[in-house]
């Protein structure tokens, strides 16, 4: 994009605003624009919030999910249960389970999935720490929550097979119909995977 | 305008990259525009009404609306989901295995409707069968054929002479046999036993009923994959990806899965 006649900082600002995913270039002369209109503190909290996210993050030393400290704030919560691990595809994949508040065990980061088209496998994600977490002891039930499609699946039952001979109770999060769906859209892999784990109700 | 707006077609998914926050790029193979490109808007939301059906290894019926760059897809109904190829670890890597030759091998849009049915039926032939390996090496020299790059098997590609004796050679860089007369150090060459000769003969030319009649035992079948990988990845120039997904299954998981 050309800015010839607007000043430096802003065409600077609405170009990188525009980098962002999901923000075209009118969204981006929008949010600086008003950035501009903003009282200076408002702006300096922005600033700062933003430089944070680089400067003082790293993976949680136990399960690999985004912290500012050694561990991450789930995996220092004595409350939770110890026993049981979740494992995610990535640390946003975290955000949404904990929403539901139906889940109080640890998780598991892999920062990837298997995907074997694009050159992707199993030593490209965080699967020796989880193994390594698991002959650590302690744990009753792994819990495969990794995407609902073709990769994630992959991934899923190579976790399986690995940990298969172990005493280890392995679960996947159940799949079926998407609430606020429509049944006349819905494909034969959900559709049939939601008849196989129907409940009673 | 000469073109119509959308047009139907019958695809197979067989790659897809993600695009902007919630949609995709598909790499569909069709039976009548052979291998293009189009966008699935929306795919990676729950409740996408495109959502499984255009899911990789997936053969569907597509209506897709011409666009200015990339075609967008309107709507999907799965024909053939596979699902014994999504519920099987190993079998899923053979099927993205296929999928991955094809994408690589095909040009966009250069029409070949027995590539497609080649692809839909052994994906089929993944799905109903144990191990795979036949339908995988069959699928191999079926492509080749329709490909161009058919092996030459009957005659010594050298000398001509159709092939004598019991020891020959096979040759990636000439597309076929080497006989014993004319095999020199400087032709990078394997050494062909003749079961697997008479193996590759005879599946570059049947179908597949009678392809599956023969028993191979573990060396052979070791053998007949070993060469065509060699001579696919002659003529590729590089390595197929999924490979090593597929070789580290045999490895490493052997025992646990019998």
């Amino acid at each position: 994009m050309e800015f010839t006649n607007t000043a430096e900082p802003i065409a600077r600002l609405i170009e990188e605003f525009n980098k962002l995913p999901g923000i075209g270039p009118k969204s981006a002369q929008r949010l600086t624009y008003y950035l501009l209109q903003s009282p200076p503190e408002r702006v300096e909290m922005l600033a700062e919030a933003i430089k944070g996210i680089k400067q003082s993050l790293r993976l949680c030393s136990v399960c690999l999910n985004i912290t500012d400290s050694e561990t991450c704030i789930i995996c220092r919560d004595n409350n939770r249960d110890r026993s049981r691990i979740c494992v995610v595809e990535e640390p946003a994949d975290i955000l949404p389970l904990e929403r539901t508040r139906k889940y109080r065990g640890l998780y598991h980061v892999l920062h990837g999935v298997i995907s074997p088209g694009d050159g992707v496998g199993p030593d490209d994600i965080k699967l020796n720490e989880l193994m390594r977490r698991i002959q650590n002891g302690g744990v009753t039930e792994v819990i495969l929550a990794t995407n609902p499609n073709l990769e994630g699946d992959a991934t899923a039952m190579y976790i399986q097979r690995l940990i298969a001979s172990s005493q280890i109770q392995i679960t996947r999060l159940a799949r079926g119909l998407p609430f606020g769906g429509d049944l006349e859209y819905a494909d034969d892999v959900t559709l049939s995977r939601a008849l196989e784990g129907r409940q009673s109700f | 305008m000469s073109q119509l707006r959308v047009y139907q077609t019958e695809a197979i998914v067989i790659k897809r990259v993600k695009l902007g926050e919630a949609d995709r790029i598909l790499t569909l193979y069709t039976p009548e525009k052979g291998k293009i490109k189009a966008v699935a808007k929306g795919t990676r939301r729950p409740i996408s009404k495109l959502g499984g059906h255009v899911e990789l290894l997936t053969h569907s019926q597509l209506l897709i609306a011409r666009g200015r760059n990339l075609d967008i897809i309107t709507q999907a109904q799965t024909i053939n989901c596979f699902m014994p190829i999504k519920n099987d670890l190993n079998r899923l890597s053979q099927g993205l295995y296929c999928a991955e030759l094809v994408d690589v091998f095909a040009a966009e849009r250069i029409e070949s409707a027995e590539t497609f049915h080649l692809l839909r039926d052994t994906l089929e032939r993944l799905a109903n069968s144990k191990t795979g390996a036949i339908a995988l090496r069959y699928f191999e020299l079926q492509l080749l054929n329709y490909l161009g790059y058919r092996p030459q098997l009957q005659s010594c590609t050298l000398c001509n002479r159709a092939i004598q004796s019991d020891i020959n050679y096979f040759s990636s860089c000439q597309g076929g046999i080497i006989c014993s007369q004319c095999i020199h150090e400087e032709i990078a060459s394997r050494r062909l036993s003749l079961n697997a000769l008479k193996v590759l003969r005879l599946w570059q030319n049947c179908d597949y009923a009678t392809a599956i009649k023969i028993n191979i035992n573990e060396e052979l079948a070791k053998e007949l994959e070993d060469v065509l990988r060699d001579y696919l990845k002659y003529l590729l120039e590089k390595q197929i990806k999924s490979t090593a997904f597929l070789d580290m299954l045999k490895v490493k998981l052997v025992g646990i899965d019998n």
